[in-house]
């Protein structure tokens, strides 16, 4: 916002020398828990995620199985250390609804009529935070499920696009998602081009949201090639 | 031969008529739907590097006794779903009733045993399997199952090997559980061996590398017994 003296864009970069399409650096690591099934440390700009996945196992409650097929457990959770205020522990409103649109957002790529009557639970830990922390979360989610070995028609890959300064730009970091004036972050299926989350907060007009979409699924792209590449990897080593 | 490694949503051929385990047909082309390597033999299979054991009839499994609950043994084999073992299957000469299950098996216990039949609500029953008694002192170790084949290997080479080379027992199970019975040495030596084929099952020319393994490793006990 202007009237803060905050100037988000000055002589076409942004105030870490970004371009408009350009993404913050991206570091992926594949099974980096030993005790869990899957895992995935993941690292957007200064964001740091860790992802572990557990599963399909035995579901508790039993009144909450489902007969037919497996049930996807997702837990958001932010370390009180990850901001730069304390954040109280345990989950809030916000992290429930994270929670509850990131599992909606990896649901369509699990087959989990594979393993009826048990759970598979995903837990998303936040150690840093620079905004974006969701479509980080979702990427380590995605790649920690492939490594535990769980059945996916594909990956999904996450990315955020927001306004600052009335120009429609890639991948807020956190200075930009607090004075900037929208914020959309959405997560697709790349081999499909097909969305399966999206939110938006602030205000865009109808063309700036396009231009916003077709951005962040170019971005999607890029993303994917990398969560593939760090997969792929990690067994061609020896 | 180059493995090649694919994640889900690979494509891997237009073949569809040749899809297999571990894949999925769109459009007339055949995707990876696991983490794995890609087997291209007859079908066209994605075998995964990692997975929970799903059971199917007939396998040979090792089991763990976790519960007893009239007039079944709860067991547990290494699957997200529990199995159990009907009273009848203890032999007709131990008598078994209410309240004296566990002198036959009690908690904790090991047992072999057949998966006979897995209904839609996924219960899962066992037949024991007398002959593979677990008895004595051993050693049970756990590996992916999906590493089970490459423990095998083609036509039982891998596991022949093993056996002649670590002198010891080694009963290997189709949910990866493997039990070791023999000196405290020699299971060292076939679980580390284990193991090691467990961590590289995805690399080529595995065969030759346990086999110079295990020879260098003889030559080294040999070496200590001399000095």
């Amino acid at each position: 916002m202007k009237e803060d003296g905050i100037e988000l864009i000055k002589d076409g970069k942004r105030l870490d020398g970004r371009g408009f399409d350009e993404l913050r650096p991206i570091k992926i690591e594949v099974g980096v828990l030993k005790r869990a099934d899957g895992s995935c440390y993941f690292e957007l700009g200064d964001n740091k995620v860790i992802a572990a996945v557990y599963g399909p196992r035995e579901m508790h409650p039993r009144h909450a199985q489902d007969a037919k097929m497996a049930v996807l457990k997702y837990r958001y959770n932010m370390a009180p250390f990850s901001v730069e205020e304390r954040k109280r522990p345990g989950p809030d409103r916000r992290s429930v609804e994270i929670s509850k649109i990131s599992r909606e957002a990896l649901e369509p790529v699990i087959l989990k009529e594979y393993y009826p009557k048990t759970e598979i639970d995903v837990y998303v830990e936040i150690l840093q935070s620079d905004a974006g922390t969701r479509t980080a979360g979702i990427n380590a989610a995605s790649v920690a499920l492939a490594d535990a070995g769980i059945p996916m028609r594909d990956l999904v890959s996450s990315v955020a696009v927001g306004k600052i300064d009335g120009e429609v730009v890639l991948d807020l970091n956190a200075v930009e998602d607090n004075n900037g004036e929208a914020d959309m972050p959405i997560a697709m299926i790349v081999r499909r081009n097909t969305i399966t989350a999206l939110q938006m907060d602030g205000r865009m007009t109808k063309e700036e949201f396009e231009k916003g979409l077709k951005l962040a699924m170019n971005a999607c792209r890029r993303i994917y090639e990398l969560q593939r590449t760090a997969l792929i990897e990690r067994y061609s080593e020896m | 031969m180059v493995y090649k490694v694919v994640i889900p949503g690979d494509f891997i051929s237009d073949a569809a008529d040749r899809a297999g385990e571990g894949t999925y047909v769109e459009d007339g082309k055949v995707y990876a739907i696991r983490y794995g390597v890609v087997d291209e033999k007859e079908e066209i299979k994605v075998v995964p590097f990692v997975g929970k054991y799903m059971p199917s009839k007939g396998d040979v499994v090792i089991g763990k006794i976790i519960e007893i609950s009239f007039p079944y043994w709860i067991v547990d084999i290494g699957s997200p779903y529990e199995a159990r073992l009907h009273m009848s299957e203890a032999p007709a000469d131990k008598k078994i009733e209410f309240g004296n299950m566990h002198a036959y098996l009690d908690i904790d216990d090991l047992m072999v045993a057949k998966v006979i039949n897995i209904d839609t609500l996924m219960r899962i029953d066992l037949r024991l399997m007398e002959d593979f008694q677990l008895g004595g002192a051993g050693r049970l170790i756990e590996i992916p199952h999906t590493k089970v084949p490459r423990i095998i290997g083609r036509k039982g080479s891998m596991i022949k090997m093993l056996k002649d080379k670590c002198k010891c027992f080694i009963f290997v199970a189709k949910n990866g559980r493997i039990w070791l019975k023999g000196s405290e040495e020699e299971m060292d030596i076939a679980s580390e061996v284990i193991l090691m084929i467990a961590n590289e099952a995805h690399t080529s020319g595995l065969t030759d590398r346990v086999a110079h393994f295990l020879d260098s490793y003889s030559n080294k006990i040999r070496k200590g017994i001399e000095r």
